[in-house]
C-alpha cells in the first residue's frame, strides 16, 4: 500500500476526460532541465497547450520540467540567462488567431547555457485542434533535443472488455480522443494497424467463432476477409500493405497463411500439427517472426519467405510468444512466460541477446512506438486490465489505466502521414 | 459402480415418468346398428377387432411417450455433464473422460440428424493466439474421440474460444482447471 502511495507522489494527474489516466514512474539515464513557459495569447488555449506540452515531455521520462515561477518571456530577446538557474533549454512562444478560425503558433527552443535558438517554427491548425497542434510542438522538441522523431501525434487501438460488453478502442497515445471502432457482445481480438495507419484489421467473434475483419479508420467500412472453417485469426499486415498474413485451423490445425490485402488468392505457409501463430513480418518482408510449439514449448521462429525454412530464434527458460519487430529491423520485443510470470523482453537478432525490460506480472501483446523508443503491453494490476509501456532501455514505465473496464490486446499505430 | 448408479438412476427416473402418466382409456367404436340375422357376428368380430387396433394404438402413443420423455431426460443428463478437461498446455483427452465420450458418441450414434458444436478453451496462460489455438485443438480431439466413440465426423462443427471466455478470472489453479476444457455444445445456432 505504502508503494502506491509513494508512486502516486511521482504522478502527474491528468485533466479528469481522458478516458485514461496515466501514471509514471522511472527516469531516463540523463534527464534535461526544461522550462516551458506559457504562449502568449488566448489564456485559455495557452495553457491548454501548456498541459499537453507538459504531460507529452514528461511521459519519456527525459526531461524534468521546471516551472518558470513567473517569470514570461515570449521571445528569446526577452531571455536573461542569469534567470533561469539550473535549466538548460526553454520553451517559449505566441499564439495567434489568422484567418478566423485557425491558429498560428510559432514557438522558439531556446538553450540557455551556450545562450542559442536551437529550433524555432511556426505550426498552423484550426481552433478546434488545440491539443493537435500542442502534440505536433511536442515532438519537434523531442526530436530536437533527442534526434528521434516524437511519438506525440499518433495513436493506439486496443480492446476494452466490461462484463461481457467488448469495445475495439481507437484513441490518441495519450488516452485522449477515445473513439468506439467497433461494439459487441461477443469477443474482439488481435486489433492490428496497417502500415499507412487507415485501417485496422482484427478478430470478431460476432458469428459465434474467430473470422478476421477489415476496417477503413475514416469511412468505418469493414469487410470480413476470413471466415473459413474453424478460427480465422492473427492478422498482420506486410511492410508494403499489400498482403495479410494470418492464422487458420480449416486444414486440421493452426498453421500461418498468407493472402492478398482484400482476402484474395489464399497461400499456405507451415504444415503440420504443431501450433504455429502470432506471424509478423520482418522490416524487409522477407520473412516471418512467428509463435509456435513445433519445438514442444511456445518459442519464437522465423520463416524464410522464399523457401519456407523455418529457424527459432529464442532460448530462454521459459516459453516465448506475441512478437514483433523494431521499427528499425535489428530486434524484436516479445512476451517471456517463466516460472508463473510474464516478462515483456527484447532480442537483438544479430547477437540473439535476450533482455528483460520489465519487473513481471501479466505483460502479454507488446509492440513498439515507431520511433523503437518505447514499447506498448498488456498487464494487469489489482485484478484490472491495464495498458502499461516501457522505454526500450527499460528504465522509464507508465501504467495506463481505463475508467471503466479491463484493457487488453493493444498496438501502437504508425507515424501519421 | 459409477455407472451402475447412473443406470439405476435412468431406469428410474423412466419408471417414474412412466407410473405419473393417467390410465388409458380405451373407447370402443359403436357397432352398427342395422339388424341382421346373418351379419351380426361378423359385425361383432369387427367390433372387437376395432376394439383391439384401437388398443393397440393406444399403447404404442402411451410407450411413444414414455420414450419422448425418456429421451429428454437423456439429453439433459447429457448436457450436464458435457465437458472434457485438460492439463495445463495439453490437448489430449484426458483418461478421467472417457465415460463422458462414450455418453455423448453413444447417443450421436444413435441419433444421426443430431449435430453439435463442441468449444474449446484455455486458461490465461499464454498469449491470447496461443490460447486461441490451444482451444481449437481441446475442440478437435475431443470431437476425434466422439467419432471414435461411434459418432459420425458429419455431425460436428469444432471451433474454439480461446481465453476469450472464461468461466472465472481468478489467478489460481481452481479457476484455470475449469477454463481448460472442451464443451459439446447442443444448442448451438
Amino acid at each position: 500500500m505504502l508503494r502506491w502511495i509513494v508512486l502516486c507522489l511521482m504522478c502527474i494527474v491528468w485533466p479528469a476526460h481522458a478516458e485514461l489516466s496515466i501514471e509514471i514512474t522511472g527516469a531516463g539515464e540523463h534527464q534535461t532541465p526544461v522550462s516551458l513557459v506559457r504562449f502568449a495569447g488566448d489564456p485559455l488555449l495557452a495553457q491548454s497547450m501548456l498541459e499537453v506540452i507538459s504531460n507529452d515531455l514528461s511521459r519519456t521520462g527525459l526531461f524534468k520540467l521546471i516551472d518558470p515561477v513567473g517569470k514570461q518571456p515570449h521571445k528569446v530577446s526577452e531571455v536573461r540567462a542569469a534567470e533561469w538557474p539550473g535549466v538548460e533549454t526553454l520553451l517559449l512562444g505566441t499564439i495567434q488567431e489568422v484567418d478566423g478560425d485557425k491558429l498560428a503558433v510559432r514557438f522558439s527552443l531556446f538553450d540557455v547555457v551556450r545562450n542559442a535558438e536551437l529550433t524555432a517554427q511556426v505550426v498552423t491548425a484550426k481552433r478546434a485542434h488545440v491539443r493537435t497542434i500542442a502534440h505536433r510542438i511536442a515532438d519537434l522538441v523531442y526530436e530536437r533535443m533527442t534526434g528521434s522523431p516524437g511519438v506525440f501525434s499518433t495513436r493506439i487501438v486496443y480492446v476494452n472488455r466490461d462484463q461481457d460488453n467488448y469495445r475495439l478502442v481507437l484513441s490518441d497515445s495519450d488516452g485522449y480522443g477515445e473513439q468506439s471502432l467497433l461494439t459487441s457482445k461477443e469477443p474482439i481480438m488481435s486489433p492490428t494497424w496497417s502500415p499507412d495507419g487507415r485501417q485496422i484489421a482484427y478478430v470478431s467473434f460476432e458469428r459465434q467463432r474467430a473470422m478476421v475483419y477489415v476496417q477503413a479508420l475514416d469511412s468505418a467500412q469493414r469487410r470480413l476477409i476470413a471466415d473459413f472453417p474453424g478460427s480465422n485469426s492473427a492478422p498482420v499486415w506486410s511492410p508494403d500493405g499489400k498482403q495479410l498474413a494470418l492464422v487458420l485451423t480449416r486444414d486440421g490445425s493452426s498453421n500461418l497463411y498468407l493472402m492478398g490485402s482484400r482476402g484474395q488468392g489464399l497461400r499456405r505457409l507451415t504444415q503440420g500439427y504443431a501450433i504455429d501463430t502470432e506471424p509478423v513480418f520482418a522490416a524487409d518482408g522477407q520473412s516471418l517472426l512467428f509463435t509456435s510449439d513445433r519445438g514442444g514449448s511456445p518459442q519464437i521462429y522465423r520463416l524464410s519467405l522464399a523457401d519456407e525454412s523455418v529457424q527459432r530464434l529464442t532460448f530462454e527458460t521459459g516459453s516465448a510468444f506475441s512478437p514483433r519487430v523494431s521499427p528499425d529491423g535489428k530486434g524484436f520485443v516479445f512476451s517471456l512466460y517463466k516460472e508463473g510470470v510474464f516478462y515483456i523482453a527484447v532480442q537483438d537478432f544479430e547477437t540473439g541477446q535476450a533482455q528483460i525490460l520489465t519487473t513481471g506480472g501479466w505483460e502479454k501483446k507488446p509492440s513498439f512506438a515507431p520511433n523503437g523508443k518505447m514499447i506498448l503491453f498488456a498487464t494487469e494490476v489489482l485484478g484490472r486490465g491495464i495498458l502499461a509501456t516501457v522505454s526500450s532501455d527499460g528504465r522509464v514505465k507508465q501504467k495506463m489505466v481505463a475508467q471503466r473496464g479491463d484493457i487488453r490486446e493493444p498496438m501502437w499505430g504508425p507515424f501519421l502521414k | 459402480m459409477k455407472r451402475l448408479i447412473l443406470a439405476i438412476l435412468l431406469t428410474n427416473f423412466l419408471v417414474a415418468c412412466a407410473s405419473s402418466k393417467p390410465k388409458e382409456e380405451v373407447v370402443a367404436p359403436m357397432a352398427s346398428t342395422q339388424p341382421s340375422a346373418t351379419s351380426s357376428e361378423a359385425d361383432a368380430q369387427a367390433a372387437q377387432a376395432a376394439a383391439d387396433a384401437q388398443a393397440a394404438a393406444d399403447a404404442q402413443a402411451a410407450a411413444d411417450a414414455r420414450v419422448t420423455q425418456g429421451a429428454a431426460d437423456e439429453l439433459a443428463a447429457l448436457k450436464s455433464k458435457n465437458s472434457t478437461h485438460f492439463p495445463f498446455d495439453v490437448d489430449v483427452v484426458q483418461e478421467a473422460d472417457h465415460e463422458i465420450i462414450l455418453m455423448h458418441s453413444s447417443y450421436l450414434a444413435a441419433h444421426p440428424d443430431v449435430k453439435v458444436r463442441v468449444e474449446g478453451n484455455a486458461d490465461e496462460r499464454g498469449s491470447s493466439e496461443y490460447n486461441l489455438a490451444l482451444g481449437q485443438r481441446r475442440a478437435q480431439n475431443t470431437m476425434r474421440a466422439l467419432v471414435l466413440g461411434g459418432a459420425n465426423a458429419t455431425q460436428f462443427e469444432t471451433i474454439s474460444y480461446g481465453e476469450e471466455k472464461p468461466r472465472c478470472t481468478e489467478h489460481n489453479e481452481a479457476c484455470w482447471w475449469q477454463n481448460r476444457r472442451a464443451d459439446i455444445n447442443y444448442d448451438a445456432q
